[in-house]
């Protein structure tokens, strides 16, 4: 991992219009004002649970769904772009940098396609190879790399397991050479056996290629074992940020220790009972005033039901968390 | 404690365009009152087959073989499962002593009726409510899953709740009409974290409250853990481990229950590299002769493997382990 920040957003927010008639502006605010760095060559987790707007952000950053409101650039060690303004030829270098890799590996492949057919389509589209015979390189190229062998590209995607059609559309996500992959749940629908397999592979790739990742899931126990960085999203808002390691052993936020305590654990004994969280994650159509988390946030006082806490630094150098009572808490060692 | 229901010798087969294609293979286990069993095991194990085995739920094409048993004991005396062939014997499993909850719980309510009809509907074709003692059983169903303002909840439909709460009003459902066993496929699998922690906190209320047996089906072993009383561990249709959750979990035996053990992203071990299960599961038309888990095996003792399928082993009078590298009574 170096120093260079990668995509970095500022007051980052997407919203979406669900308004019903002309007059009706509603507007659903799925990512709000969300600051956040990515370092260059990292393995950038971004963990919440669903409507969290996790997934969104994510898009924001491959320019997927408009942003509408702060900054964000993306910036390697040949061009920078702003992603709010990035159109024409520049919107059409950034797709080779910046991909996506999908959640449902049964979705994302088609069935009448080769595998071989699959991984090549990117270069095919991007005009990024001159010949077949080139192109043919790259897919095998990359297909190695994802412990493809040759055998598996003449075939479908139906005779492949779950965890070997993940592997193709890793392949198909980085054979144009990108240096950001946005990988969303990419192993959510994966079995225990098979998870870590890809799991393995995706750090082998980061390390192998520079690539840097931004891992989006709803599972911790994953993004503790594959990310450097985390960040945890609740309604829009990111709530906590720091370094895998300060998070899991010394969570700031009420909301990131109710997740670990919510992890069901191996032990039949342990009984995590005392951190559970009540209720649900509000409607984000209907946001609650204040700190989003307030209504179910056992730690709640009137503050935090008028005032937004804004994230700050907390102890540890790029250990950031919005809540008000963060230092008390911390030192009534509540979390 | 009482026996509920008891499954001998279950082998069941598909009949298909491929030919025919084992699902379960020689699967025996029994439940009693107030017990819970988790049955573990990853996509293709034969987990829900199983399940929907005991209800004579499987599509037409599947062929049981006769040996095959699934015994259900009631008050009114034992019920052969398999025997039952016409929709009105039925009833008596279906609905009536055995429910299901399944795990997508918006695809598991008509989207256009509204969640107290269809409660309603089952009270009142299994037992003799009337229409008002049906739909006041069913608000006070929803109320005990926990959730608000039930008597307004019973007139909305499912896509007006959330997942958790609609997983909720399904438990509700299955409840209502008071079921012996319940049987829960994978029903956390689609929720939060924080979600899920609820209902399997709700689950394990209800198995005391109720005093029925339950088997919980899901490939999370964290969950097991937390739920279940007993776990029978699955691979590709045969049972390969059951115990006692503490023991298998602590103490797995057989190399596949440990080779998920270790599989398993774990909290309190950050540094270590996830070790996964080399391999993928065989297809059901290429079941490998011998162990079904040589093709994966790290721990293979011989040609044995790979020609004799593994008796069941002994561990203790309550843990068995089908592996070639134990011998009967102790260790190797």
């Amino acid at each position: 991992m170096s120093d260079e920040t990668l995509i970095s957003a500022r007051g980052l927010s997407v919203g979406f219009n669900i308004g019903k008639g002309l007059f009706d502006k509603r507007i659903l605010k799925a990512v709000d004002n969300v600051d956040v760095d990515i370092k260059s060559g990292s393995f950038f987790g971004l963990v919440g649970e669903s409507g969290s707007g996790k997934t969104t952000l994510g898009r924001a950053f491959l320019k997927a769904v408009p942003i509408t409101g702060g900054s964000a650039t993306y910036k390697d060690d040949e061009v920078t772009y702003d992603l709010t303004t990035l159109d024409g030829a520049e919107l059409k270098d950034f797709r080779k940098r910046a991909q996506l890799i999908f959640q449902d590996p049964y979705a994302a492949l088609s069935p009448r396609m080769t595998v071989r057919d699959i991984i090549a389509e990117p270069l095919e589209v991007m005009g990024l190879t001159s010949s077949r015979e080139e192109t043919d390189k790259r897919v095998r190229e990359i297909a190695a790399k994802c412990r493809l062998n040759l055998e598996h590209l003449r075939r479908f995607p139906h005779a492949f397991s779950g965890g070997q059609r993940q592997r193709i559309s890793i392949a198909r996500a980085l054979v144009s050479g990108p240096k950001f992959v946005v990988a969303d749940e990419s192993v959510a629908a994966l079995d225990v056996s098979i998870q870590a397999d890809v799991l393995n592979l995706l750090k082998e790739l980061q390390r192998d290629l520079g690539i840097t990742f931004l891992f989006i899931s709803h599972d911790l126990s994953v993004v503790a074992h594959t990310c450097d960085h985390v960040a945890v999203m609740y309604l829009g808002r990111l709530v906590e940020s720091a370094t895998t390691r300060q998070l899991f052993e010394a969570p700031r936020h009420p909301y990131t220790k109710a997740l670990f305590s919510a992890i069901p654990s191996l032990d039949p004994d342990d009984d995590n009972a005392a951190q559970k969280l009540e209720g649900e994650i509000p409607s984000p159509t209907n946001q609650p005033p204040g700190c989003k988390f307030h209504t179910r946030c056992p730690f709640v006082i009137d503050r935090c039901k008028v005032e937004e806490p804004v994230l700050e630094h907390a102890d540890g150098t790029g250990h950031e968390v919005a809540c008000h009572r963060w230092v008390e808490l911390m030192e009534q060692k509540a979390l | 404690m009482s026996n509920l229901i008891t499954v001998q010798n279950l082998t069941l087969k598909f009949r298909t365009d491929e030919g025919l294609i084992t699902a379960v293979e020689d699967v025996s286990f029994r439940l009693r009152k107030g017990e819970v069993i988790g049955l573990v095991g990853e996509s293709g194990s034969g987990k829900s087959v199983t399940a929907k085995a005991l209800m004579h739920l499987n599509a037409k094409n599947a062929v049981y073989s006769p040996e095959s048993k699934i015994i259900l004991h009631t008050d009114e005396g034992d019920v052969d499962v398999l025997s039952l062939h016409k929709a009105k014997d039925m009833k008596v499993v279906r609905g009536g002593a055995i429910s299901m909850i399944f795990q997508e719980p918006m695809a598991s309510f008509a989207p256009a009726i509204t969640i107290g009809k269809q409660m309603i509907e089952q009270l009142m074709l299994h037992s003799d409510m009337t229409k008002d003692q049906a739909r006041k059983h069913s608000i006070e169903m929803l109320d005990r899953v926990g959730i608000s303002d039930p008597d307004k909840r019973v007139d909305q439909f499912a896509f007006e709740l959330s997942g958790g709460m609609r997983q909720r009003a399904m438990i509700a459902m299955a409840l209502s009409t008071n079921p012996k066993l319940l049987i829960a496929d994978e029903p956390t699998t689609a929720l939060d974290v924080t979600i899920q922690a609820q209902v399997i906190d709700l689950m394990k209320d209800l198995v005391s409250e109720f005093d029925m047996g339950i088997i919980f089906i899901t490939h999370d072993l964290g969950v097991v853990a937390q739920t279940a009383d007993y776990v029978s561990v699955m691979y590709l249709g045969r049972l390969i481990e059951k115990g006692p959750v503490r023991e298998v979990i602590r103490d797995p035996r057989h190399p596949y229950t440990q080779g998920l053990i270790a599989a398993l992203p774990k909290l309190d071990d950050l540094e270590n590299p996830l070790l996964p299960i080399p391999g993928d599961i065989p297809s059901p038309l290429e079941r490998p002769a011998g162990c079904v888990f040589n093709t994966r095996c790290s721990k293979i003792v011989g040609d044995v493997c790979m020609s004799v399928l593994p008796p069941d082993i002994k561990v203790d009078p309550v843990h068995r382990v089908a592996c070639h590298i134990y011998k009967d009574e102790g260790v190797a």
